[in-house]
């Protein structure tokens, strides 16, 4: 690839976001600005390599682009909506002749970004969930069909017509592209984080399929989360939804365990067996100072709190220096704000840490959790280690049993049978 | 006495219709609105709705708005009313919609209307 390909892939993969978010507040239609982000790059492409690159590629490409869309609106309608539209789009050209020469000159000023609009609009509730996720890749993100398509492990037909169908549903149902009103706000910024949060999850739950495509989605995820912060601030709404930046935080705390969290053949390791010299100390930071600044806003929500237990465990030398009793308390906030079985068992586990396993054993032997849990592996597996380490030997081998019976993974089967075979034998 | 006509039809076999077909549609629904004419019948409002892959559901519960993807889908609730506004996007119909007494309790399905130019 030449150099001015080169150019043009990379305005591509890091502009195409910001660019589509301006070119859809013009034509107010997402697949006739993506019909027209192509034909610049076209264009870029054919004159880039005679004419140079220009100052600003991605303000070029945006201007080049409206061109198109202009010709093409031309060519498709002569309806009186439709004319009124390409007036309007031929009232914000500048006086320039063809492609996007003079565009090399504009100021980073007049390339609003316009991104936050996009994506209340790509994460909007009225679009399925896993609509919203693909259209959040695709467009803001930049991610083709085939590598979305291959992340969730769905063909790439179904993947195309998920993306066509929700793009529909916003022109044909009027889905605004805007922010939204302060009485929603908080409600459809939370939309925003679960999108990122699933995403981000998408790419790090899993150890099997494509390693880089899962990368690629938890920097993407973090990627966006960033700039859904730096936005929210600009528009003086972040101390409002403070929650943003707790996401942002959880996934920077996350994400600076990946290293150390696979072992050497693929395998997970437990948070109490990684190696914390691994633990990478940037993101950490970055995290620690995310929820610091959020916690100052004194706006409690889940994330924050999820990101205050992470910043527990990054913030262990080793460990045994874990302050159990804290993360204990915070569970039990988790619990009050988003009742869950599977947050309840989280904090059993560590009120077990914090006080003793009898005490952690009160907890799951509530009446009603272990019918919750029941299908659940994890369940039996805490459990089990509870029984073992009090001392209650023939039940743990039992909860040993049922978790062996309910659980897939070959490596969490033979650590499970390896503890049966203690228990049996001590 | 008035009275509410509700049109249903198969929307997938309706989406596979030929041009020709949707001509002899079009000719067809311009009969029935002459025959509504010449006969002096008050026609008090009409519109042909957007396919159900448009519609979002709106419903209140706990005072929080739950906004769903897709047309009401419970049959243990029935049509009960209806309510033709004309709004500046979705958002705005959606917290209306919320504002709907029904919304508490039952579903409130937002179809949008065919606009011919």
């Amino acid at each position: 690839m030449d150099i001015t390909h080169q150019v043009v892939a990379d305005t591509f993969h890091q502009e195409s976001g910001r660019i589509l978010a301006t070119l859809i507040g013009s034509v107010m239609d997402f697949e006739l600005a993506e019909d027209a982000l192509q034909d610049a790059m076209l264009v870029a492409l054919e004159r880039w390599p005679v004419e140079g690159i220009p100052r600003n590629p991605g303000a070029w490409i945006t201007t080049a682009a409206r061109h198109k869309a202009i010709d093409r609106l031309r060519r498709m309608y002569t309806l009186a909506r439709k004319q009124e539209l390409l007036q309007s789009l031929v009232e914000q050209e500048e006086p320039v002749e063809g492609g996007g020469e003079g565009a090399g000159e504009m100021e980073d000023s007049a390339f609003p970004d316009e991104r936050l609009k996009l994506m209340f609009t790509c994460c909007h509730p009225a679009l399925a969930l896993e609509a919203q996720v693909a259209l959040t890749l695709h467009t803001l993100g930049g991610l083709a069909t085939t590598e979305i398509a291959s992340a969730f492990l769905v063909p790439v037909p179904t993947m195309a017509q998920r993306l066509v169908r929700a793009k529909r549903k916003i022109r044909d149902a009027g889905i605004p592209y805007r922010v939204p009103e302060a009485g929603f706000l908080g409600e459809r910024v939370d939309a925003i984080l679960c999108v990122l949060y699933l995403i981000f999850n998408e790419g790090y739950a899993a150890t099997s399929g494509n390693q880089l495509i899962r990368q690629e989605l938890c920097d993407e995820a973090i990627r966006l989360a960033r700039v859904l912060t730096m936005l929210l601030r600009e528009q003086l709404l972040l101390a409002a939804a403070p929650e943003a930046l707790c996401l942002l935080a959880l996934l920077l705390l996350h994400n600076s365990r990946r290293t150390a969290r696979v072992g050497a053949e693929g395998e997970l390791v437990l948070l109490e067996e990684q190696d914390r010299a691994l633990w990478n100390q940037h993101e950490i930071q970055e995290g620690l100072a995310a929820l610091e600044l959020a916690l100052r806003m004194r706006r409690p929500g889940p994330y924050q709190v999820q990101a205050a237990i992470s910043a527990l465990h990054a913030q262990a030398k080793r460990a045994g220096d874990t302050d159990w009793s804290q993360i204990a308390a915070l569970y039990g906030e988790l619990l009050r704000m988003t009742p869950s079985p599977v947050v309840e068992l989280n904090r059993a586990v560590a009120v077990a840490m914090a006080e003793n396993p009898l005490a952690g054993l009160t907890l799951l032997d509530r009446p009603g959790l272990g019918q919750a849990l029941d299908e659940y592996y994890l369940f039996h597996a805490a459990r089990a280690d509870l029984l073992r380490r009090a001392g209650r030997l023939r039940e743990a081998s039992s909860a040993y049993a049922q978790a062996l019976d309910l659980c897939h993974n070959e490596r969490e089967r033979a650590f499970l049978s390896r503890r049966l075979a203690e228990v049996w034998h001590s | 006495m008035r009275y509410l006509l509700l049109i249903y039809q198969n929307e997938a076999a309706h989406a596979q219709y030929s041009e020709q077909e949707l001509g002899a549609e079009y000719e067809a629904y311009n009969a029935f609105g002459a025959e509504l004419r010449t006969r002096g019948i008050e026609v008090q409002g009409g519109e042909a709705l957007m396919p159900t892959s448009t519609a979002t559901t709106v419903r209140v519960r706990d005072g929080k708005i739950a906004t769903i993807d897709g047309p009401f889908a419970e049959t243990k609730e029935q049509l009960g009313g209806y309510y033709q506004l004309n709004c500046k996007d979705l958002d705005e119909a959606i917290e209306l919609a919320a504002k709907i007494p029904a919304a508490t309790r039952g579903s409130i399905e937002i179809r949008p209307i065919v606009e011919f130019e």
